[in-house]
């Protein structure tokens, strides 16, 4: 198989999150960025269809910070290719990231083989301009499925499951080539110790390539970004973790829990 | 009057999904302040009787047509765009739920207009602005819609379903729209895995998020369930790393429980897993993060670790009970 990961770096929400004081974006100063979860998903379902069926598994990602220890780990683990799309993507919106991946992918020429399948994640916490797979489908004329937690590959066709809520889930086929963004793998995603990584880093390259920007990075302006107010803030007990497991001990009982 | 507002009503199974009383609710009240109708719309088969429900609307159109129940993204889309033109739509509200995703999107390619995406308010002051709530709710975003077009994805949980329910029985119109036939097939539903425990039905639930930070520690947390008469719950991080089963996952994806004690260990609060827990009746949770947005919905908060919170804890409510 013929398969794309779309590697997408986005903001670590572990690290404390600021908005830029002068415009509606958040302050890069302290950012620090990793790949999304679903992401490590995306690229675990690649590698796991990969060994199934054999062929490659390229992996794609628009340059931002630390995008390139990103992509020595995804060699490390098993893709065959990792390519880099250079340029300031940093005032980047969904819209436009998909057609510039989907020029990509075109101009890869062998993208929309019959056997090609693009993976990436079915959201990001930063799609404020919608999902970026549903419009890279588009523009590349393919089927598309999302929120995917499975994939089984049968010739020229596949049956994907797909999550709605309350642990329902639906099993839909489509053919390839297509787009799929997954939420979660198969299997948990696979562990890389770091040597391999570091020896990818001597061994391996990242191919650089670039692609005419469009026109305009976003379909709006955006106003204002800003931290939430604090709603109903917790009442926070403090102290040692004895100190505190005996105030919880006391809630519970007042609340008739035990 | 403006152009009309459509509510693209998502229904599962025969039941209409709570997303669609919320957008009806919200559609509500922009149709007033924009002086526009309010119109939803219907895509599947047996339609009839959902129309019946939606009631907040304006109008309901029904597109009845087997191909369109769970309709793939580009099907639903090319048939809102017709509807649009025909009806003379200029704002579109979707559910922001893993049936609806993806729909909106491929709209706003379509038509041109802009798409905003976890909205969680809408405002009206001669432009429509919405707020969305990014980075997991750690951060919100104003949208401004100046001419009062684009299409909305709106949060669940951030609109009041009750605006959008009403017993009025709604003026129903059968269109005939064409479908393309899409290369997309469901085929079949897959339900619930039963699991060992089922987390819905428990009192007292102790959740652990990727804070707990390894499946040997997913113990101490059975430990303290155990000592409260209750059961563990995840995240889906901790699910995805198959610490344990999809049955015992909390949110979105997974399951919406409402138990009399939600204990949080190591979970963020991001809008997807507080999607699944909110109607928890006491909410304690427990993150080394004091900005933690769980702590902004918890009733009780520590801001610690909860390895080494958890052990004293489970202790501490066994001597208790003990000695009742
Ligand atoms: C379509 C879709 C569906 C989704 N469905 C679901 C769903 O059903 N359920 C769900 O949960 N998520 C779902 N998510 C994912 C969701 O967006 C979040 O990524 C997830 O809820 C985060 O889980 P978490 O809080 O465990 O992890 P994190 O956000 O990584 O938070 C871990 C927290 O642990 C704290 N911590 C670390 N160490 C300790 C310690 N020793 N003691 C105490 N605290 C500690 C950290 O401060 C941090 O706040 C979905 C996402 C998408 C896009
Ligand atoms: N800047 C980017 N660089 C590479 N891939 C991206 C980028 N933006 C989005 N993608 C891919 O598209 C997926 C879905 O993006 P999004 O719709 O933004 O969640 C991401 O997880 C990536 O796989």
């Amino acid at each position: 198989m013929n398969l794309f990961v779309l590697l997408k770096m986005v903001p670590d929400t572990v690290e404390e999150l600021n908005v830029a004081p002068d415009s509606p974006a958040l302050d890069a100063e302290f950012l620090r960025f990793k790949l999304s979860d679903p992401g490590e998903q995306a690229l675990e379902q690649a590698l796991l269809l990969k060994e199934k069926h054999g062929g490659t598994v390229t992996v794609v990602a628009l340059d931002a910070p630390e995008v390139d220890e990103v992509l020595f780990t995804a060699l490390a683990k098993g893709a065959t290719r990792a390519v880099k799309i250079g340029g300031d993507w940093s005032r980047l919106q969904s819209f436009a990231a998909g057609q510039i991946l989907a020029a990509f992918l075109k101009a890869a020429g062998s993208a929309l083989s019959a056997d090609a399948l693009v993976l990436l994640r079915s959201q990001a916490i930063d799609d404020l301009e919608g999902e970026i797979g549903p419009y890279l489908a588009d523009e590349l004329g393919v089927p598309y499925a999302d929120v995917v937690t499975g994939v089984t590959v049968t010739g020229n066709s596949m049956s994907i499951i797909k999550e709605f809520a309350g642990g329902l889930r639906g099993e839909f086929t489509l053919p390839l080539p297509a787009v799929l963004g997954i939420q979660s793998a198969e299997k948990p995603p696979r562990y890389v110790p770091i040597a391999k990584v570091r020896a990818a880093l001597k061994s391996a390259k990242i191919e650089t390539v670039d692609v005419a920007p469009p026109a305009r990075l976003a379909r709006f302006a955006l106003e204002r970004m800003y931290k939430p107010e604090a709603g109903g803030r917790a009442q926070m007990l403090e102290g040692s973790p004895e100190a505190v497991a005996d105030k919880l001990v006391e809630v519970l009982v007042q609340q008739g829990l035990i | 009057m403006s152009d009309a507002i459509l509510v693209l009503a998502e229904h599962l199974r025969g039941e209409i999904s709570e997303i669609t009383y919320a957008m009806l609710g919200a559609g509500r009240n922009l149709a007033k302040a924009l002086n526009a109708p309010l119109y939803a719309v219907l895509l599947g088969s047996d339609l009839a009787p959902l129309a019946a429900r939606l009631g907040a609307a304006d109008k309901v159109f029904l597109v009845e047509n087997p191909q369109l129940n769970l309709a793939s993204a580009g099907t639903a889309a090319a048939l809102l765009k017709e509807l649009m033109a025909q009806q003379q739509v200029g704002l579109v509200l979707v559910g922001g739920t893993n049936v609806s995703m993806g729909i909106g999107s491929v709209l706003s390619v379509r038509t041109g207009l802009p798409f905003v995406n976890f909205c969680k308010k809408i405002s009206w002051d001669g432009a429509l602005t919405c707020t969305s709530q990014l980075f997991g709710g750690k951060i919100l975003a104003d949208v401004k819609l100046t001419d009062g077009r684009g299409v909305i994805s709106i949060y669940p949980g951030s609109f009041p379903a009750e605006a959008g329910k009403s017993e009025a029985a709604p003026t129903t119109v059968k269109l005939e729209l064409p479908v393309a036939a899409s290369t997309v097939l469901f085929k079949r539903y897959i339900e619930p895995e039963a699991g060992d425990i089922d987390i819905t039905k428990q009192n007292v639930l102790v959740a652990v998020g990727r804070g707990i930070q390894s499946q040997a520690n997913v113990a101490l947390a059975e430990e303290l369930a155990q000592a409260l008469g209750g059961a563990v719950c995840a995240s889906r991080p901790v699910i995805d790393q198959g610490w344990l089963p999809l049955s015992r996952q909390v949110g979105k994806s997974g399951m919406t429980v409402k138990p009399r004690l939600y204990l949080a260990l190591g979970i963020s609060g991001a809008p997807e897993h507080w999607e699944g827990m909110q109607g928890s009746q006491l909410i304690i949770a427990v993150n080394t993060d004091p900005k933690a947005p769980i702590f902004d919905g918890a009733h009780y908060g520590v801001c610690g670790d909860a390895l080494e919170l958890v052990p004293a804890l489970a202790e501490k409510i066994k001597a208790k009970k003990g000695a009742a």
